[in-house]
């Protein structure tokens, strides 16, 4: 069941720690030229193929009245559409709709790989994505802005308020320009990485863990056998509870990466600040 | 995006493993914003700009559906109550013509009735007076005849017992005025 479930970590080592993240080259013998060709590329591959796929799908034959499939894809669809990119942006959200749609389906099914077999591996957890997404948010938000005010004029109103005394503006430049221009890409790309990267960690320890336990065959640290074994069975079962969490946490942190870009959109060609 | 790695800080997790997942990332993503963009939300937004239109059609013809019944409706009401007035109407002239009529076969009832009633009184006199007329002859002769044993002679003159006798008869009848008034 454990080369199984994590077919990729491996329970070679314990306790399982920053090195279980590492990635496996798909083709060793290439040499490390080649060795960013891994495994986790070829998952967050098959992640956008799944994006894609799907939506294409669901996007097939569009009737007026909905049938099954058509009315999973609107209501996934209308989530998008009208909970975050109508609510947040306005009467401007349709030209930032497909970015949104686009950026939570993606983080949504790369988080969910850390759930389901064939991977087990949250692609999120290598910070590398997370940068790449934050990084296109980051471009985003500022050319939005750039184009409704020009460069002058909108690092004025993202760096100074209006409002603000001029007496105060040595404080408040420097505090705003860390604040919209290097905290919000950072922290976007933290947030979703280190969510997925610890519940993954802890996802391991109950299975990994708990696999070890339950094949333990001789008494160790000075606990009988069978303890061992009953300790390895209940952290297996509570692994499941873990799952579940995870499921959770991955879903949210797409909804909160997709809402946070929105939100930067918006102030950045907000009217008034 | 990796300010502090050539400063011999370990970011550990922090730093990517290979450069190239931010790189792979961007690139994904930006695929599956193209495909997004170009296909699913122009699908999407015109199956609902459709859906729109195609209900708010239904919505003006259902309007119009319904204006269209309460015309209908208003019609009709109009049509009953001018029935019902006309109903009444000819109700209230037939209650008057049969009133007129029963008035004016009782009349005619009583009108004849009447000359029945007068035609039998007339009857009446007419045969009583001949009966009085024959009686008053033959209780005349007779009379005479009653005399003429009793005082043994006989009248022989008819002029004169006739006249004896009309004027015992005027009497009586004098006398039966007199007792009637």
């Amino acid at each position: 069941m454990i080369p199984l479930l994590i077919p990729m970590e491996g329970e070679s080592h314990w306790p399982p720690g920053v090195d279980s993240f590492d990635s496996r080259p798909l083709f060793p013998e290439l040499g490390p030229d080649y060795y960013w060709l891994n495994n986790h590329l070829a998952q967050a591959v098959i992640g956008a193929i799944l994006v894609i796929v799907f939506w294409l799908w669901v996007a097939r034959n569009q009737k007026v009245v909905p049938g099954k499939k058509q009315f999973l894809g609107e209501y996934l669809y209308n989530l998008l559409r009208n909970s975050i990119a109508r609510d947040i942006l306005g009467h401007d959200y349709r030209k930032y709709l497909p970015y949104l749609v686009g950026l939570f389906s993606f983080i949504l099914v790369n988080n969910l790989f850390g759930e389901f077999f064939l991977f087990m591996f949250p692609t999120f957890s290598k910070i590398g994505y997370a940068y790449g997404l934050a990084l296109c948010t980051f471009i985003l938000y500022n050319a939005a802005g750039i184009r409704k005010y020009g460069f002058g004029n909108y690092m004025k109103r993202m760096t100074l308020p209006a409002g603000v005394p001029l007496g105060l503006a040595w404080l408040i430049i420097p505090l705003e320009f860390i604040s919209n221009f290097i905290a919000r890409p950072f922290t976007l790309a933290l947030r979703l990485f280190a969510n997925l990267f610890a519940g993954h960690l802890v996802i391991m320890v109950f299975v990994v863990g708990g696999g070890m336990l339950l094949t333990m065959t001789e008494p160790a640290n000075g606990f009988p056998v069978p303890l061992l074994n009953a300790a390895g069975a209940v952290s297996f079962i509570f692994s499941f509870a873990i799952f579940a969490l995870e499921l959770l946490v991955g879903a949210l942190q797409a909804y909160i990466f997709t809402v946070l870009t929105a939100q930067y959109v918006s102030s950045a060609i907000a009217e008034e600040h | 995006m990796l300010p502090l790695e050539g400063e011999g800080i370990d970011l550990g997790p922090l730093l990517p493993e290979y450069p190239s997942e931010i790189i792979a990332g961007i690139i994904l993503f930006l695929l599956v914003w193209f495909v997004v963009a170009k296909k699913v939300v122009p699908i999407f937004e015109k199956t609902y700009a459709e859906r729109t239109e195609e209900i708010q059609g239904g919505i003006e013809k259902a309007e119009a559906a319904q204006a269209e019944a309460a015309a209908a409706l208003a019609e009709y009401k109009e049509q009953l109550a001018s029935a019902r007035e006309e109903a009444a109407r000819i109700r209230e002239e037939a209650k008057t013509q049969a009133a007129a009529t029963a008035a004016e076969l009782r009349q005619a009832a009583q009108e004849e009735s009447a000359r029945l009633l007068e035609t039998a009184r007339a009857q009446i006199e007419a045969e009583r007076a001949h009966v009085v007329q024959e009686l008053r002859g033959e209780i005349g002769g007779l009379a005479t005849q009653l005399a003429g044993r009793i005082v043994g002679e006989s009248l022989e003159d008819d002029e004169r017992a006739r006249r004896s006798v009309e004027r015992f008869i005027a009497e009586l009848e004098a006398e039966a005025e007199a007792k009637t008034v």
